[in-house]
């Protein structure tokens, strides 16, 4: 019996979107879904939240937020990249200071692709990224704590 | 053998007034090469060990008084008063303080018709007196006193490293310290009310001369400010005698023991009078700006005399008083000053950034709360208003002498100057916390003072405006105190240790009053059923406790919250460090963020400090005209009286 | 009068295993009333427990393992209070065990050094000044008329308080919504997902610390509501009523109103605490300590 499944907390961040999937990611959590009836909430908060949520392709400049977003969300987490952009880049894949997708900086569990993603997509998105947080919390705990190699980087 | 111990005690009594004043003397005049370090200790250890000395010959023993011959005393306390008068006029002239001046002079003059038309008729027979009370004071004094003195030895020496330009006075800094202890402890003894004005003007003028031991202008005039204002409380008590010897010529009644039992009509008068002296002593409202000003004093002067001790002897003779002023309708009017000095003190420490200042505050607040307790008077409030007194004398010193360690270390006394604390100067900072923890965190002392305060002073008249006052004022302290305790304890990271280089003897000093806090929130139902209560059973014949219900689980939330940080120790899961959130931003642990075009900035927090609602200016003018208003009403009701 | 020692140990404990289940419970009505009020479905009725057990599955990441002991504290001292008080212990001794757990909470905020923590703590201490007096004044009010700070004495009082303390009562729903971190007083931290400070004080905790302050929060719901059944403790069925149709309320204000700033927030309570909770206790004390005395 596992919790974590039960109560899935998002943090949202748009990497270099060009805020179509952001404001599908919104709709998602408008009462029309109303995705808080599998108790996902949107925190806003890498501490407490379980799933990571990017839209957009990486750059220069947010190279660092997005892996400071990544180590400050406690273990077990799943990473779902939103949309083309987050996959690859999508159509601004050849810009001068675009990295590609978020996958060049932190490892991603779950791709949802579309232009812009669909709110169904997303949340069918989410939903299958749970299955890979049971998974990863079952293997944390397999291991012991003293063996277990810190996620991000300690300070 | 019976009666034995009258004598033990008298010895007692009088090693305990004249043995700080030898040291004092020895101090002053040894030689410059002579080590006086182990003078201050010896005598500190002399002193602290005869009070608890005292406490355990005459904690069960009750009133008593004492017949001590006071001819020769009289004099030579007359000629101190003189030559100290002579002395401040001359100051007061050189330094153009007129109304300093003319508060000596009007002082004297007093004093001098006292003794002219009516001091040389007067041979009072029991001078000195002791009681339960007097134990408690004793010990104030004695132990808290004599542990400032030994941590006055390396401040005062890195104090003077830290400032050239101050002239080392310390032979005469030693001196007036143990010449000030000397005097409370004449004080808290003596039966006779000319002796008590005597060592009453002896504390106003040593702290008059250490407050102004820098020399600089700021110093100079605080002290003066101090001055003036005690010397108006001198004028009052010196008044206070004067009515009491040309109503009574025999001067019986100049005896406390029996001017407190000499029935309304007649005590009120005195009462006031002298309880107006009380209300400037401990620097209640009009007369707060003193107390702030001698925060320019070395900080273990603040800590002796400007919290501990000196200002407790204005509550103290206002708790002598408390009986006569018990439902009456001027003992209201002290007990008002007192409560809106508690609110207004407690809500414009909120808008301090100086520790030093805030730390004054709370003790102007706290000393309105033992003013409120006083003048309402009824027995259960002069048990909080004493229990008060000990938890307040402890936690505080403590408070100052950290402050002053600190600011000897980091050169600030500036509470946004001791962010992370803990990560510098970790030792101190546990040390602060449970000094402040004992100020307004239950279960330790002031919270459990105030506790009581409620359930005693809803019984009392006119009580609910009282708990009204607590009820804010004592959320408003619970801000500035907790904000300050936040400060302290955030954990900035990579941070240089700066506890090195700190004199044992200082350590020592502050481990004691550490372990005093809690030691006294341990076992202060023992010292409510072995001193407070038998003195409170003896002055209204009936006392008041804590339901032992209550004190046992008072007992077990302290025990718990010792225990808990050894939580710690016991983590289930390993820990994993992150650095805080900052939208992603954070570099370098959390110490620093990246801001625009990709530049890296400190992360600095300050606290909150409310100025627009809880500002000095605004709060100090409404608060000194209420309070001047109350003490008007109260000396235009004893004019009724005389009339 | 002062409880059987037994029988207020059997209380306590029976309060210290109960009050999170009921708590939790009293969250997840919460949830799904809030969640019709705004024409969703909402989440499980248990959402809240699976919320707490996730949060113990986690990882603890910290700031600072101090932030461990501050959190456990907070958990520790809430339980004691709320323990307290329904073994029928002292009212306010209750309240300032109540306080000392809170401050255990700011200190957290505080040690992580962090500025959204920080802002979190500095309003989080602002909102306790800001409910502390009419908490305290609560509790003068029903040793006014019972005659007792005990709990124990004042639950078997026959006397409805609630009519003696009319102004008390609403004063004290007025801070409730501050202690229910509901808006508009919801500043330093809320049980919303977002808000302009990020969590506010719990910002910095996560996983198994996090888990800890929600059920702190549980024992903390039902020592308010506890408080509000005083009030009506005459009559039981009555005062279940009350706790509801008190509660609703506040969900219906956390749903229509919007965050104050905090200077609002404090004028109100202290406004509030002064007026209505000052006036009510002064016409009882004319009338019961002077009139008879």
């Amino acid at each position: 019996m596992t919790y974590l499944a039960k109560s899935p907390w998002i943090i949202h961040y748009d990497a270099s979107s060009c805020n179509g999937c952001d404001i599908e990611v919104l709709a998602a959590l408008t009462p029309v879904y109303d995705v808080e009836r599998f108790g996902i909430v949107n925190t806003g908060n890498p501490k407490h939240a379980d799933v990571f949520l990017v839209t957009g392709s990486v750059n220069e400049q947010n190279r660092e937020i997005l892996k400071n977003t990544y180590d400050q969300m406690a273990d077990p987490k799943v990473v779902v990249a939103i949309g083309i952009c987050a996959a690859s880049g999508g159509i601004f894949r050849e810009c001068y200071n675009v990295m590609g997708g978020i996958d060049k900086v932190i490892p991603v569990d779950v791709f949802v692709p579309g232009c812009a993603a669909r709110p169904e997509a997303i949340i069918d998105g989410v939903v299958k990224a749970l299955g890979i947080l049971e998974a990863k919390r079952q293997a944390m705990n397999d291991r012991p704590a003293a063996t277990r190699k810190p996620a991000g980087d300690s300070v | 053998m019976e009666g034995g111990y009258l004598v033990q005690i008298i010895q007692l009594l009088l090693f305990l007034i004249l043995f700080p004043l030898i040291s004092a003397i020895v101090l002053l005049f040894a030689g410059k090469s002579f080590d006086t370090s182990w003078i201050v200790k010896i005598s500190a250890l002399g002193i602290g060990a005869v009070s608890l000395y005292l406490l355990a010959v005459g904690f069960d023993k009750g009133l008593i008084t004492y017949a001590v011959s006071s001819g020769p005393v009289d004099l030579v306390m007359i000629i101190i008063e003189l030559v100290i008068a002579v002395y401040l006029l001359y100051l007061g002239i050189r330094h153009k303080k007129y109304s300093a001046v003319i508060l000596v002079l009007v002082q004297a003059a007093l004093i001098l018709w006292f003794e002219m038309t009516y001091g040389r008729h007067i041979e009072l027979s029991y001078n000195l007196f002791f009681d339960q009370l007097s134990i408690i004071m004793a010990l104030i004094v004695g132990i808290i006193g004599s542990l400032i003195c030994v941590y006055s030895l390396g401040y005062m020496e890195t104090y003077h490293q830290h400032h050239p330009e101050i002239k080392d006075r310390r032979r005469m800094f030693f001196f007036l310290l143990f010449a000030f202890l000397s005097a409370m402890f004449g004080l808290v003894f003596s039966n006779n009310l000319v002796w008590i004005l005597f060592f009453w003007e002896i504390t106003t003028f040593c702290s008059f001369v250490l407050i102004g031991y820098s020399q600089t202008e700021e110093a100079t005039n605080n002290a003066f400010l101090a001055l003036s204002m005690n010397l108006l409380g001198g004028v009052a008590f010196a008044a206070a005698l004067i009515y009491i010897a040309a109503m009574d010529p025999s001067g019986r009644l100049l005896e406390l023991n029996t001017l407190i039992h000499s029935g309304y009509v007649f005590a009120i008068i005195p009462a006031v009078l002298i309880s107006f002296a009380g209300l400037t002593k401990a620097a209640q409202l009009p007369f707060s700006s003193w107390l702030l000003g001698a925060m320019v004093a070395p900080t273990p002067v603040s800590a002796l005399l400007h919290s501990s001790t000196m200002v407790k002897a204005g509550v103290y003779i206002i708790l002598r008083f408390a009986p006569v002023l018990t439902g009456t309708t001027e003992g209201l009017m002290i007990a008002l000053v007192g409560g809106i000095t508690f609110l207004l003190a407690s809500c414009m420490a909120i808008s301090q950034s100086n520790a030093k200042r805030v730390l004054a505050y709370s003790t102007i607040g706290n000393l309105g709360l033992i003013v409120a307790c006083a003048g309402v008077g009824t027995y259960n409030l002069m048990w909080v208003a004493i229990l008060l007194m000990i938890f307040h004398a402890v936690a505080k010193s403590l408070l100052f002498l950290c402050v002053g360690t600190v600011e000897n270390r980091i050169g600030s006394r500036d509470i946004e100057d001791m962010g992370g604390l803990i990560e510098r100067m970790p030792k101190l900072a546990v040390m602060m916390f449970i000094g402040m923890a004992g100020m307004f965190l239950a279960p330790f002392g002031m919270i459990i003072s105030k506790w009581a305060a409620i359930e005693a002073f809803i019984t009392a008249p006119f009580g609910l405006v009282f708990i009204v006052i607590l009820a804010f004022g004592g959320s408003a302290s619970l801000f500035f105190w907790c904000k300050w305790m936040g400060k302290i304890i955030s954990v900035m990271r990579h941070q240089e240790n700066l506890e090195t280089g700190i004199r044992p003897e200082k350590w020592a000093v502050l481990y004691i009053l550490t372990g005093l806090v809690v030691i006294v929130a341990l076992i202060f139902p023992l010292i409510s059923s072995a001193l407070i209560e038998p003195f409170v059973m003896q002055i209204y014949g009936e006392t008041t406790r804590l339901a032992q219900a209550n004190i046992t689980i008072m007992l077990l939330m302290l025990g718990l919250l010792i225990i808990m940080p050894f939580s710690m120790l016991f983590t289930g899961k390993a820990p994993r460090m992150a650095p805080p959130y900052m939208g992603g931003m954070t570099t370098e642990g959390g110490m620093k963020y990246t801001g625009s075009m990709g530049i890296s900035h400190d992360l600095v927090l300050s606290n909150y400090y409310l100025k627009n609602y809880f500002g000095e200016e605004k709060l100090f003018m409404t608060g000194t005209l209420v309070c001047w208003g109350l003490i008007l009403i109260a000396l235009i009701m004893i004019v009724g009286v005389i009339l | 009068m002062i409880p059987e020692p037994y029988e207020a140990i059997v209380k306590a404990i029976i309060y210290l295993l109960l009050a999170p289940v009921l708590g939790g419970l009293i969250a997840g009505i919460d949830r799904k009333v809030t969640a019709r009020m705004q024409g969703r479905v909402g989440p499980p009725l248990l959402q809240p427990f699976y919320d707490v057990g996730k949060f113990f599955e986690k990882e603890n990441l910290v700031v600072t393992t101090t932030q461990n002991f501050y959190a456990l504290s907070y958990l520790v001292f809430m339980a004691v209070a709320g323990a307290l008080f329904f073994s029928g212990g002292d009212m306010l001794l209750v309240i300032f065990a109540f306080t000392l757990s809170h401050i255990f909470l700011v200190l957290g905020a505080y040690a992580a050094f962090s500025p959204y923590s920080h802002i979190g703590a500095e309003r989080e201490l602002i909102q306790i000044i800001a409910y502390e007096p009419m908490i305290i004044l609560t509790a003068v009010g029903m040793y006014m008329v019972t005659k007792s700070f005990y709990v124990g004495s004042i639950v078997q009082s026959t006397t409805p308080i609630i009519l003696y303390l009319p102004g008390v009562f609403i004063g004290y729903l007025i801070v409730l919504t501050i202690k229910l971190r509901k808006s508009p007083f919801d500043l330093s931290t809320s049980h919303h997902a977002h808000q302009e400070i990020v969590k506010g004080v719990t910002t910095d905790f996560a996983g198994p610390n996090l888990g800890r302050i929600e059920i702190a929060h549980w024992y903390e719901y039902v020592f308010l509501l506890g408080v509000v059944y005083l009030f009506f403790a005459w009559n039981p069925f009555i005062a279940i009523a009350a706790i509801i149709i008190a509660y609703f309320l506040e969900i219906l204000i956390d749903n229509t109103t919007s965050r104050v700033k905090w200077q609002m927030t404090l004028r109100s309570a202290w406004l509030v605490a002064g007026t209505l909770g000052v006036i009510n206790l002064g016409v009882l004390y004319y009338l019961r300590m002077v009139v008879v005395p």
